[in-house]
């Protein structure tokens, strides 16, 4: 097998070679993604990782996305460094909530963390994962911060109580309300506004 | 039972949180047989405090400052990837004086970094004198800091677009002072541990990571160059100006907490190198980009000029929108692979920046480094990991 030389060889390569589990792929500013199907990821990265023409040895990320409003609505992201080609890959699984994904624990040890940090932050689960606990929270943590709609603030703060003796969770309460600004202010000159006035009066 | 049956029975033993050979809040249940690590379960994320989630609130500007917050000892190269990827999705080419600039204190953030690790590893096996006089050298570099930034720690220097200010009158002269001067100060560094026998007790086979551990686990950086693996993001995927310097990459041999502490050094010489380097080559010129979509006009201008101010106030308040798209961007940060996989939907503030810290792949491994080995080797092995609570638990 020739080994190729661009990003869109690479790119068709691994298409040829995976056919049946890829959904799509893309090279954009220089980086080669993938999306794969989600029951397939584990076999896709250890082949992946085995095949000699590739030798992607490291998985360097393991990172979640939340795109509230879409379906399906969770991104499993995963970044892969081939240190004898030299290349960067990024694999993309795409997972509705409460949807299992496949751990990738057996085929790179450095996986199992990378998977807990996604389970706490995004409440994925993982299928077949050796430790599936909480690793960045607090002991007893309810919820999923990163995802969406997560409000900033939280919804418990602690303090010490000095007639308890101990540390007590309480209510957040705030003195002022969360404040949002809107920046869809049309600063970029006046393009956006003309557009979105364009839109109206067409419709 | 028979009462002279041998029984074995192993204990578990509480590591920290509050420990000082722990380097930050880290705590461990260690699963002991006797003096020896069966199992050891590190829990982190003591110092979790949201940076990813508070990132996705603040405009690209504001959110450099969290990264000087990550891993606290090397404040400046993180800054560098944010800003690389911002630039990436920008699609901005920074000035070369300002590409110069950066390298200069990526290089001075790395021997900052390994005279903090190198010194405290050698206070967790007992020496303590490294410690004094590596902490005399860190404070004249946190001295060049403020000089370029106006603060010792959380510079926020680095800025999308090049860097916030030009260095100081006087300050290349004393950079080149001191690039002159330190090396004897690694000498005499060497000359306390290099051939130390208690310190090669301590560390020599404690620890030991094959290249294919390393590559399993995730490791990269000087834990991934210690199992002689020659890769380093400068020469291999470089960045900046790294590929029209010249420098070494040191390996080691055994991957063993001493060869760690080897890479290290040399590292900090070739560093050396680089700044001289930087200092000979850098040319005149700006230090940021010219376009005050990105970058603020000068405050001169401001006096006289409507329309600077207006871009000023705009610039501080909603920030730049960054157009659509993703990138995954790394640099070779003192520890390792630092990266970040930005988001952006086209608003001023990112959709997602996910950090991936180096330290985060090291102290996982933990558990398969330290099994088998005494309690004694626990701290030496920590040591070398390099680790950072700032940026594992982000």
């Amino acid at each position: 097998m020739a080994i190729p030389r661009t990003l869109e060889d690479l790119g068709r390569l691994i298409e040829a070679e995976i056919e049946t589990d890829l959904v799509s792929w893309s090279v954009e500013k220089g980086e080669l993604s993938l999306i794969v199907e989600r029951p397939a990821i584990a076999r896709v990265l250890t082949y992946l990782r085995d095949s000699e023409t590739f030798q992607f040895s490291q998985l360097m990320d393991v990172c979640g996305v939340d795109y509230l409003g879409r379906h399906p609505r969770f991104d499993v992201v995963y970044h892969l460094l081939s240190l004898v080609r030299n290349w960067r890959l990024r694999i993309k699984v795409q997972v509705e909530e409460g949807m299992p994904v496949p751990s990738v624990t057996s085929v790179y040890n450095c996986a199992n963390w990378w998977e807990r940090e996604v389970f706490d932050l995004y409440g994925i689960p993982f299928e077949d994962h050796p430790d599936l606990r909480r690793i960045l929270t607090d002991y007893g943590f309810e919820g999923h911060p990163l995802r969406k709609d997560f409000p900033l603030t939280g919804y418990v703060e602690v303090r010490y109580d000095e007639e308890q003796k101990r540390v007590v969770y309480e209510p957040v309460k705030l003195p002022q309300a969360f404040r949002t600004f809107d920046f869809e202010s049309p600063w970029e000159g006046m393009e956006t506004a003309v557009k979105a006035s364009a839109v109206k009066e067409e419709s | 039972m028979e009462k002279d049956a041998p029984q074995k029975k192993s204990f578990t033993m509480n590591f920290g949180p509050q420990h000082p050979a722990a380097h930050g809040v880290l705590r461990l249940i260690l699963e002991m047989d006797g003096e020896v690590v069966e199992r050891a379960d590190p829990h982190i994320g003591l110092l979790h405090r949201g940076t990813e989630k508070l990132i996705e609130y603040k405009t690209y500007l504001q959110a450099i400052p969290y990264f000087d917050r990550l891993d606290y000892v090397s404040p400046m190269a993180q800054e560098h990837v944010f800003a690389l990827a911002v630039e990436k999705l920008l699609a901005l080419e920074i000035p070369m004086r300002a590409k110069y600039i950066r390298v200069l204190f990526c290089e001075i953030t790395r021997i900052l970094n390994h005279l903090l690790n190198i010194t405290t590893m050698a206070i967790d096996v007992g020496a303590m004198t490294p410690l004094l006089w590596g902490f005399e050298e860190r404070e004249v570099l946190m001295g060049f800091y403020e000089r370029v930034s106006g603060a010792r720690l959380h510079a926020n220097y680095f800025r999308p677009g090049g860097v916030h200010k030009d260095l100081p009158p006087g300050l290349a002269e004393d950079i080149m002072a001191f690039a002159n001067r330190f090396p004897k100060v690694i000498d005499d560094l060497e000359g306390l541990l290099t051939d130390n026998r208690i310190f090669k007790q301590r560390t020599v086979n404690i620890g030991v990571v094959t290249a294919e551990q390393a590559l399993d686990w995730g490791f990269t950086g000087p834990m991934l160059r210690a199992s002689n693996v020659a890769w380093d993001l400068r020469r291999n995927q470089p960045y900046e100006v790294y590929d029209q310097l010249e420098f070494f990459i040191p390996v080691g041999q055994n991957g063993d907490c001493y060869d760690r502490y080897l890479v290290r050094m040399e590292e900090m010489r070739q560093s050396v190198r680089i700044i001289k380097q930087c200092l000979k080559k850098m040319p005149e010129g700006l230090v940021k980009i010219d376009d005050y979509k990105v970058t603020p006009p000068p405050r001169a201008k401001m006096k006289t000029s409507m329309e600077a101010l207006i871009h000023h106030f705009k610039l501080y308040t909603e920030g730049y929108h960054v157009p659509k798209g993703e990138t995954y961007t790394v640099v070779e940060a003192p520890k390792g692979e630092f990266g970040v996989y930005l988001v952006s939907d086209g608003s001023n503030r990112p959709y997602r920046c996910k950090i991936r810290p180096p330290s985060f792949a090291f102290m996982q491994a933990f558990d398969f480094m330290a099994k088998g080995h005494m309690l004694a080797d626990v701290p030496s092995i920590i040591g070398s990991l390099d680790i950072v609570f700032g940026e594992i638990d982000r």
